[in-house]
């Protein structure tokens, strides 16, 4: 478990992070999802005890992680950035890191294993390709069967098979009961992984929420009708939170309401119904929306 | 937590990550100078410099006699003038122990399984000190060896190690090289940098003893405390002429410059933000 309460991060004048209060719980995958600055490279960084909160506290499974007598057994971190030493094999860089909690070869060859980097084992790691960093890099986070394991854009630079592998991974871990926290750009991605999701934009949270919910509750979700009689029918539908939009043709797009009142109400009207499709918006569509919103306050803020 | 999503949560599997400790990281430490390319060259070449350039001046110097104002110390001290050389390929070595860190982004993979940090500074420093001292010694008595033997094959005066001040010289030159290593390792740690780190290194031990010495004596008083020259007391640096420190005064000065500066560094990686 991770728990995030208050945190802030300034370098030097420049807020990070602010503010941040969040908790992700063991035993689902939890997306952490905002634009580019949004501060989750930042957030991460602080968890891992890499940066030092400005204020603020975060714990991982109950305690303060830089404290940990068995940091490796805690919490396993890919960072954003490239963190191992090019002039080091996969396996020695691998090895480096697990001597410091007493794990052996074995498991340092088994993670090699798991993440499909046994051809390229004894070579250098500065000629690995962005996927074959990333792959290392989630090798060096499993070593130790962390309790929390926190991954920075993971599917970065994976091909088509890394990214079906990172899905796997993620979801076997949280069944295991394991705490996963993964940042991600591609919402498409995150919509096929996560359970619950974090969001953040320009250093504070926005929702703290379920895949389900976020995309359920983004206004762009709706009704798509199609009858001969779409004039006739938007009048009837139309009122109060109900959004209906008619572009001259026979469909209909109508928000604030469910499929099942749209077809009640075209029943008693006598209106013939074609179609009625209930549509979600993308978790993409949902994202845009809600980080939208939170860019557009804060400019209006600082002014 | 579980009642949070209605599902029974399996038990989190036993790990295999013990505690970390000091020997551990040590052996972590001891693991990556060991995998990586640049020691074995680095190591190779100050044996080179050492003993190679020892040996070409002894084989092709004047020989060299013992006398009243030549001591036969002062002949070792000679045939190790390239320890001059050796100490900035150990500068180098020290350096790169952390600012390579730094440069490769691995350091972040380092401190993130070790987040006490203090224990990756001190494994550093054992480890290098620990490579260091025997590797150099090794060098020194090699050099010892083929300087004495060549000087007295070509007429020089014959030098024992029991002579006074031989061992001294000998293992003194090991002695200030691990102080080297130590002071280039908390320079790579304080400036992060590898250029940074490279160029304070090579100024402090090799530009700066060179330009003091030029310097008129009336305003170069502190000349003997600068590390190279109050370090070079112990081995007898044939360039510093004229030692005013004893040589264990010396070498005490040079400690204290990499005690302060492992200090900083000790501060600074504790502090400030990987």
């Amino acid at each position: 478990m991770i728990e995030i309460d208050g945190l802030t991060k300034r370098y030097g004048d420049k807020t990070a992070v602010d503010q941040l209060s969040f908790v992700v719980e063991p035993g689902v995958v939890t997306g952490f999802l905002g634009p580019n600055g949004a501060g989750k490279s930042t957030t991460m960084r602080v968890i891992a005890g890499l940066d030092r909160p400005t204020s603020g506290t975060v714990r991982v499974n109950g305690k303060h992680y830089p404290e940990a007598a068995a940091p490796l057994s805690e919490l396993g971190i890919l960072l954003d950035a490239r963190s191992v030493h090019p002039g080091l094999s996969a396996r020695s860089n691998l090895l480096a890191l697990a001597r410091t909690a007493g794990i052996g070869r074995r498991r340092v060859d088994e993670v090699i294993e798991l993440a499909g980097l046994g051809e390229v084992a004894g070579t250098r790691a500065g000629g690995f390709s962005l996927g074959m960093g990333q792959r290392l890099g989630v090798a060096a986070a499993l070593l130790g069967q962390p309790q929390t394991v926190v991954l920075d854009e993971p599917v970065n630079g994976l091909d088509p098979d890394g990214v079906r592998w990172i899905r796997l991974l993620l979801r076997s871990l949280a069944a295991e009961g394991r705490t996963v926290f993964v940042s991600s750009h591609l919402m498409s991605e995150m919509a096929q992984t996560a359970t619950r999701l974090v969001v953040l934009g320009r250093g504070k949270l926005i929702t703290e929420t379920s895949v389900e919910d976020f995309t359920g509750q983004a206004t762009t979700g709706g009704v798509l009708v199609r009858t001969p009689e779409s004039a006739r029918l938007g009048q009837l539908l139309a009122g109060p939170g109900v959004t209906v939009i008619n572009d001259g043709t026979d469909l209909l797009r109508v928000s604030g309401t469910t499929a099942e009142q749209i077809g009640a109400t075209a029943w008693r009207a006598h209106l013939p119904v074609y179609e009625l499709t209930p549509t979600h918006a993308s978790l993409e569509e949902a994202f845009m929306q809600v980080t939208q919103d939170s860019i557009e306050y804060h400019a209006g803020a600082t002014r | 937590m579980s009642a949070v999503m209605g599902t029974t949560l399996a038990p989190v599997p036993a790990t295999v990550a013990g505690p970390v400790t000091q020997v551990r990281v040590i052996r972590a430490e001891w693991t990556k100078l060991r995998a990586l390319r640049s020691t074995w060259w680095c190591g190779l070449s100050a044996v080179v410099l050492i003993v190679g350039v020892g040996a070409a001046i002894a084989g092709a110097g004047p020989p060299y006699h013992v006398s009243a104002a030549n001591s036969a110390a002062a002949g070792v001290s000679a045939s190790l003038l390239g320890l001059l050389f050796a100490q900035l390929v150990v500068g180098v070595v020290g350096v790169l122990a952390f600012s390579g860190e730094y440069g490769t982004g691995m350091i972040r993979a380092t401190l993130a399984v070790v987040p006490s940090r203090l224990p990756v500074l001190w494994a550093k420093l054992i480890v290098l000190a620990g490579l260091v001292l025997p590797v150099t010694l090794l060098c020194a008595v090699a050099d010892f060896f083929t300087a004495t033997a060549l000087l007295s094959s070509r007429g020089g005066s014959v030098i024992s190690p029991t002579d006074p001040g031989v061992l001294r010289t000998v293992a003194g030159s090991a002695l200030y090289l691990t102080v080297v290593v130590v002071i280039g390792l908390a320079l790579g740690a304080l400036l992060r940098k590898t250029a940074a780190g490279l160029s304070v290194f090579a100024a402090v031990f090799f530009v700066v003893p060179i330009v003091v010495g030029a310097l008129p004596h009336q305003i170069t008083g502190f000349a003997p405390y600068l590390p190279a020259n109050a370090g070079g007391a112990l081995w007898g640096n044939p360039l510093t002429t004229g030692h005013e420190l004893g040589p264990w005064a010396g070498f005490a000065v040079l400690c204290g410059y990499a005690i302060v500066l492992t200090g900083l560094a000790a501060w600074r990686l504790r502090r400030r933000d990987a």
